[in-house]
């Protein structure tokens, strides 16, 4: 079944997805594609329609219209084939709060028709709540665990069956900053094997710090949609950073791109250069380099266009 | 998936709660009756509870006709209600049906666990009135049991008869099972739609009280709970046992067929 799905490289597509809720709408023409082996960041503040998003691409909510593929195959009508090789957080965990942890995973996996034995039910178990950071051997009840264990349970859950594609929802959430950081080595980690990541956040650092792909929803319209290499590619401009801001502006007045309070955006090709320069005619230069483009900054100008 | 619901139904300390209080009440009325030795007087009160005195055998008999007019459907609502909205509340629904589970074999699933649940807990308030019936009350006279009609019921009749009693308690309770069901599908609260269950069931008993809705009688689904009395009388009187079947089927169906409808294509955005 993977020939359908790594033949035209896509792990994900939408086309023309949209989702209305009486007038609302929730998620509005969109084109997802992610490609195999991309480490995908889906952007968007609360309530732009990521969620909704993520939920369509799991069969959970139905499109009014248009068409989603993931691993190749329609969903919703696919789901049997898909979803077997899917891994999910989906908005926040949900495990039965009486039972400890591992009881709620081999109650998960023995739901499945792709059921394991129990003798390799136990093993996988065991590796994936290793994986995330749990104790294999904690007999507690989830009602009792921490916010952060529940994240990791959930991330547990979802790594379990080895999935071709995972699809997590704000997977940071709850952890602290040490946590975050295992969580984000280990999902590199499954990416260099081969598996796809689609991870929505609303957290611009997290998706700066991992992924290769960026789409950005608001108002539940994707407004950008690039490989992040791209965006963040030199801008072919230097910044200068000066306390004779005067003095260089008039120096270099053919190429300055803008200037602010301090700082000189000039069209030039070396930084090098460009310093010798400055310095021999006498201009204090406390900082000069390549200017790129902060995430941040992307964003807010693609909302600014839309 | 429908053995793990199982496996998760009988792993679950609230089933044996309710199972127990289910055993309350018969055991709190067969000490009463072995104290006092005061039955209800013939034709009035629950069935059976006067015959009981004589011949504790029928004991198991009265403990169901005890339990099934309210504490039984409340516990079928309660169970029922909580099949799909409860895994909705907790958050495991979603993580199901992306496991995948499809969403007609969940459904089938929920409905075969409560069935399941009735058996159990019908089986085990059987057997416990059975025990306290021979340990507290009348001993069956050695002639064989009396039927409600006067005539003698053999060992062995008396065993079937109390067979298909017991099942035909357990399709009224399925009746329940399949509105419980359907509200649970509409709603993510549990105690809501068990609530909206009972509600139903109050409604119907109410109109059973009320000359002026006499039409509708036949179709209420509480009108032949009852009727497994029925079963005992010589010879056994089939009409309503028939139409409660009939009644209880019709429930089953449209509400099974409503709650597939409406949780088939519904998005699960809780």
């Amino acid at each position: 079944m993977t020939s359908a799905a790594l033949t035209n490289g896509h792990v994900i597509r939408t086309r023309a997805l949209t989702k209305r809720y009486g007038e609302l709408r929730a998620v509005d023409d969109v084109n997802l594609e992610v490609g195999t082996g991309d480490v995908y960041g889906f952007l968007g503040a609360n309530g732009s329609g990521k969620t909704t998003t993520v939920r369509m691409l799991l069969g959970l909510v139905l499109p009014t219209s248009g068409e989603a593929e993931v691993l190749g195959m329609a969903m919703p009508n696919a789901r049997r084939r898909v979803l077997p090789h899917v891994g999910s957080l989906v908005e926040s965990p949900a495990a039965y709060p009486h039972l400890s942890g591992r009881a709620n995973l081999a109650l998960l996996d023995a739901t499945g028709s792709d059921r394991s034995r129990r003798s390799e039910r136990r093993i996988k178990i065991g590796k994936a709540l290793e994986q995330v950071g749990l104790d294999p051997a904690d007999r507690r009840p989830v009602r009792t665990y921490s916010q952060g264990m529940r994240q990791r349970l959930g991330l547990a859950a979802a790594l379990m069956r080895q999935p071709k594609l995972l699809i997590l929802d704000e997977p940071s959430n709850g952890l602290d900053p040490q946590g975050i950081q295992e969580i984000r080595r280990l999902l590199l980690q499954l990416n260099a094997e081969g598996t796809t990541i689609f991870l929505s956040s609303h957290l611009l650092a997290e998706i700066e710090q991992m992924c290769t792909n960026v789409g950005v929803l608001r108002d539940g319209r994707l407004i950008l949609q690039e490989q992040l290499e791209t965006l963040l590619r030199p801008t072919g401009l230097v910044a200068v950073r000066t306390p004779d801001i005067e003095r260089c502006t008039e120096l270099l007045d053919a190429v300055v791109a803008s200037v602010t309070d301090d700082r000189l955006l000039v069209r030039a090709d070396s930084p090098g250069s460009l310093n010798a320069y400055l310095v021999g005619e006498g201009v204090r230069v406390d900082e000069i380099g390549p200017y790129r483009r902060t995430l941040e900054e992307i964003v807010l100008e693609a909302e600014a266009r839309a | 998936m429908i053995v793990v619901e199982l496996i998760k139904m009988i792993c679950r300390p609230r089933t044996w709660l309710i199972i127990g209080m289910l055993i309350a009440l018969p055991t709190l009325v067969a000490i009463l009756l072995s104290i006092t030795d005061l039955g209800p007087r013939p034709g009035t009160g629950p069935p059976f509870l006067s015959a009981v005195l004589n011949d504790g055998t029928l004991f198991p008999l009265a403990a169901l006709g005890v339990v099934l007019p309210l504490l039984l459907p409340i516990a079928v609502a309660v169970l029922g209600g909580d099949a799909i909205a409860g895994e909705s509340q907790t958050g495991t629904l979603r993580y199901l049906l992306v496991r995948p589970v499809g969403r007609t074999h969940l459904l089938l699933a929920k409905l075969v666990t409560v069935v399941a649940f009735v058996l159990l807990a019908v089986l085990v308030v059987a057997g416990v009135s059975y025990a306290e019936g021979r340990l507290l009350l009348g001993q069956a006279p050695a002639t064989g049991t009396v039927s409600l009609s006067g005539s003698s019921l053999t060992q062995q009749e008396l065993s079937w008869r109390t067979a298909l009693a017991l099942g035909y308690v357990i399709i009224c309770m399925l009746g329940v099972a399949a509105v419980a069901l359907f509200f649970s599908t509409l709603t993510r609260s549990a105690i809501g739609a068990a609530l909206g269950t009972i509600g139903v069931l109050v409604a119907s008993t109410v109109l059973l009280g009320l000359d002026a809705a006499e039409a509708l009688h036949p179709f209420l689904p509480t009108r032949y709970w009852l009727a497994f009395v029925d079963l005992f009388r010589d010879p056994i009187l089939w009409r309503d046992v028939v139409r409660g079947l009939l009644v209880q089927l019709g429930y089953l169906t449209v509400f099974t067929l409503a709650a597939w409808a409406n949780f088939g294509t519904k998005d699960i955005d809780d």
